[in-house]
């Protein structure tokens, strides 16, 4: 019959947190606002007011095993925020990168734009193209750029420790087609001169990317002359002048993409229709930013799921631990729970009562661990071999408030658990056997 | 030992309390094991005797440049060099263009330098007359339902054939099977022929991605690199020799720095544990005070009680942890199954059941030691008389 009973409650209680995970604000908000009605109108409301009273004015006696609840949810939540802030921070560099009145034209088939070749007609007949916007000469503002890799040594690597990143060759028309784009140091490089701007990724990233050092790609001596900063994807590129970067790279008259300003956003589908029905091109154009987002789906999902799984093993974890200190607790408190009841509490008061003390310490275990993740990680930088690039992508976390939230309801749902074993076994024990113990 | 079960019955003097302790120590080392799964898988890459034998040669100026094909023959005469085989990148997809598949094309000797890639004998002899045959892995094999015999569509997202069609047909000749976890990843690539490929296509133009170089003697590979790189020294194709397991070290480095974030992860679950589990030997020993004192008065040593209580938190630290490692092992070829290829963890190694066994005393040490020393501490009259 007990045996049943604890059945049947853990089938509840797993339907209720499938419920609870996909709740949004707004209705917990509603649920909040529902169950202080209930505290503050109703009789049993007003027990269990005062029965969760007595509890938390005791929880100082039991500081010690109290921390431990606070403390494995506050790790719970830290873990889980952190792995979740890399996910998103990776995802929301590449989805910043690009916008929707910039697209991208790249020869068909072709996954990412390192893979892409385009030849000399390609790239002169793409501008001519309806619904690209005109610069003060009225010249179609379009960018034809090469995308290859150069090998650099790591900052604070040894002598054989290179990495590789992204070398982007292209010409003044690449400045016009990103406007968030600022030199923040130095000054933009001479066309046809054997010289780089880097971004300010790539700069934190590898040695000798100072404005005025020189480096070597290949057997070629190149000079950093200026540090540019965009706050996406591309801070973790070099740029230099595509005709040079072309033939250091054997790649003759060829370019990798044509990235175009559109009039407005409206125009990309006439755009697209029109490079599509061209029989001179066999090319592919996505917006920028839906290339981008496209390049980062593989690799935040794997960063989420990952992020889940540790979640959810610590989260067990928790669970136990937060159901021995809740258990201790209620023994403890036996008799006098045993008391109340026997002078007239009913069971839901103490129920309520005993679960109100674990979610509030869960609430502060979350909050503790939110609060640590956001203060370590939250703008930490990173990098990694980002797909669709031939580089490495620095990215920063980041703690975002809907981040936050969810590990907030972590901690609730994990307060939950582990307080309503405990509370049901405290409301069900006789009131007789309960009196006698101790 | 001869106590062993009187630390047993103490252990379990409050079962439920123990029982929800050992579950919570059990998801601790469940983590440990399948992160430090990671880990290794990870470190190991590249990393075995025949790894250290083999030298990787690619251009100097970054990875996706590619060298000429007459290289290979003036490596051949370098002091020290076994033999030659070379590959280039095809940038394969299969089905959808963001469906990558790692393809390669390969010279004819390519898998003798391979020899934990296991390959029939009748496969390697049908490979060599199909002009338009493939060798693919055991996993690719199994996920896609390929059979020897399929012809298979392959885009390739970086090689058009010479009519401008990206669409290549292959002939599946065989599956190839990786022995060695080291070379598991075998197990997920396609390979197909150098000179087929450079035929088909206009745009390779006989250039060769890198060069595979295996080497007499492991301990001389780092001079047969540098001769090798002098070789195209101040050239337009200048070269960077590495042996394989540099290479691999380097590429998984630039992944992700994995031993940072497991590190972090697992510092702040242990020390978790350690608070969670600390708590509960605090309580044992608390609510025990009296028996102690019994034990004391009848004549057991107070360095007995202290390593009594000592072998009780070492006990449930290491029978959570065993049974938290065992899961993990038990659980990571299903993650490995139903990752589809994604993830290829090893099995929990020797070295990891070292290192946790090593977490599980250390941590039942730290946390016996107060409650230990408490108990040892005790006063018998006092304990006795409830104050």
């Amino acid at each position: 019959m007990n045996f049943l009973f604890n059945l049947g409650l853990v089938v509840v209680l797993a339907i209720l947190l499938a419920a609870w995970v996909v709740l949004p604000w707004q209705a917990v908000l509603v649920l909040v606002l529902v169950f202080a009605c209930w505290m503050l109108f109703t009789r049993r409301g007003r027990q269990a007011g005062s029965v969760t009273m007595v509890g938390v004015s005791t929880l100082r006696q039991r500081l010690g095993s109290s921390s431990v609840v606070i403390i494995g949810i506050a790790g719970v939540v830290g873990v889980l925020v952190a792995l979740l802030a890399m996910g998103e921070g990776y995802a929301e560099t590449l989805r910043k990168t690009g916008s929707a009145d910039t697209a991208i034209v790249m020869r068909g088939g072709s996954a990412s734009e390192v893979m892409s070749v385009m030849d000399r007609d390609s790239v002169v007949v793409v501008p001519q193209a309806p619904g690209i916007a005109r610069d003060a000469q009225g010249k179609p503002i379009a960018s034809p750029e090469i995308v290859v890799a150069a090998n650099l040594p790591v900052k604070g690597g040894g002598p054989d420790d290179e990495g590789s990143v992204q070398l982007r060759g292209v010409s003044d028309e690449a400045w016009a087609v990103r406007p968030n784009l600022k030199i923040i140091a130095g000054r933009k490089f001479t066309p046809g001169m054997r010289e780089l701007v880097v971004g300010q990724g790539a700069q934190h990233q590898f040695a000798g990317l100072e404005p005025g050092h020189e480096i070597t790609l290949g057997n070629q001596v190149w000079t950093v002359v200026g540090v540019f900063a965009s706050n996406d994807a591309l801070d973790s590129e070099i740029w230099g002048d595509a005709d040079t970067v072309a033939s250091t790279y054997r790649r003759g008259s060829s370019r990798a993409s044509v990235t175009v300003k559109l009039t407005s956003p409206q125009a990309y589908d006439a755009f697209k229709t029109a490079l599509a029905s061209d029989p001179r091109l066999k090319v592919d154009t996505d917006t920028t930013v839906d290339y981008f987002s496209k390049q980062s789906e593989g690799m935040s999902k794997v960063m989420r799921i990952m992020g889940i799984t540790v979640g959810a093993i610590m989260a067990i974890g928790a669970i136990f631990g937060a159901l021995n200190t809740m258990f201790a607790a209620v023994a403890t408190r036996a008799r006098e729970i045993a008391t109340l009841r026997a002078i007239g509490f009913r069971g839901v008061p103490v129920v309520v009562a005993i679960m109100l003390e674990t979610m509030l310490l869960a609430l502060i275990g979350g909050l503790l661990g939110g609060l640590i993740a956001w203060l370590i990680f939250n703008g930490y930088t990173a990098s990694t071999m980002a797909a669709g690039t031939v580089g490495q992508l620095t990215f920063a976390f980041k703690v975002s408030p809907e981040l936050l939230w969810q590990g907030l309801k972590w901690a609730l749902a994990i307060g939950f658990v582990g307080g309503l074993f405990p509370a049901v076994r405290a409301a069900r024990l006789p009131v007789t056997t309960a009196l006698r113990e101790l | 030992m001869k106590y062993f079960h009187l630390i047993w019955a103490a252990l379990f003097r409050r079962k439920t309390r123990t029982i929800l302790t050992i579950i919570s120590i059990v998801a601790a080392f469940l983590l440990f094991g399948m992160l430090d799964a990671v880990r290794t898988s990870f470190d190991q890459a590249g990393q075995s005797a025949n790894g250290a034998r083999r030298l990787q040669t690619g251009s100097k100026l970054s990875f996706i440049q590619t060298l000429p094909q007459g290289l290979g023959s003036q490596i051949e005469h370098v002091t020290g060099v076994k033999s030659v085989a070379y590959a280039n990148w095809f940038g394969g997809a299969y089905q959808d263009p963001h469906n990558q598949i790692f393809s390669f094309a390969v010279s004819d000797n390519y898998l003798d330098q391979y020899p934990e890639v296991e390959v029939s004998e009748a496969t390697r002899k049908t490979f060599d007359s199909t002009q338009t045959g493939i060798i693919v892995g055991q996993m690719l094999a199994d996920k896609y339902h390929w059979k020897v015999g399929d012809q298979i569509p392959l885009q390739s997202t970086i090689f058009p054939q010479r009519d401008g069609s990206k669409n290549w047909k292959f002939d599946i000749v065989g599956v190839m099977h990786a022995k060695d976890k080291s070379a598991g990843w075998y197990d997920q690539v396609i390979l197909m022929h150098w000179k087929y490929f450079d035929e088909a296509t206009p745009y390779n133009g006989g250039t060769v991605g890198w060069y595979v170089v295996s080497v007499n003697d492991a301990n001389q590979a780092d001079k047969v690199a540098k001769a090798i790189d002098a070789l195209s020294a101040n050239s337009d194709h200048e070269t960077r020799t590495q042996t394989e397991a540099a290479a691999s070290a380097s590429w998984m480095k630039q992944l992700a720095d994995i031993g940072l974030i497991v590190g972090s992860i697992m510092g702040a679950v242990f020390f978790t544990l350690l608070l969670l589990t600390g708590n509960t030997m605090m309580q044992a020993v608390r609510e025990r005070t009296s028996e102690l004192a019994v034990l004391k008065t009848i004549g057991f040593t107070n360095r007995a009680v202290l390593a009594m209580v000592l072998a009780e938190s070492l006990l449930l630290v290491v029978i959570g942890g065993l049974i938290g490692i065992g899961l993990a092992a038990l659980l990571i070829p299903g993650v490995s199954a139903g990752s589809g290829g994604l993830l290829n963890l090893p099995t929990v190694g020797l070295a990891s059941w070292l290192l946790g066994i090593g977490l599980m005393l250390a941590i039942g040490l730290v946390v016996g030691m107060v409650p230990a020393w408490r108990a040892m501490r005790l006063n018998i009259v006092d304990a006795l008389a409830g104050r």
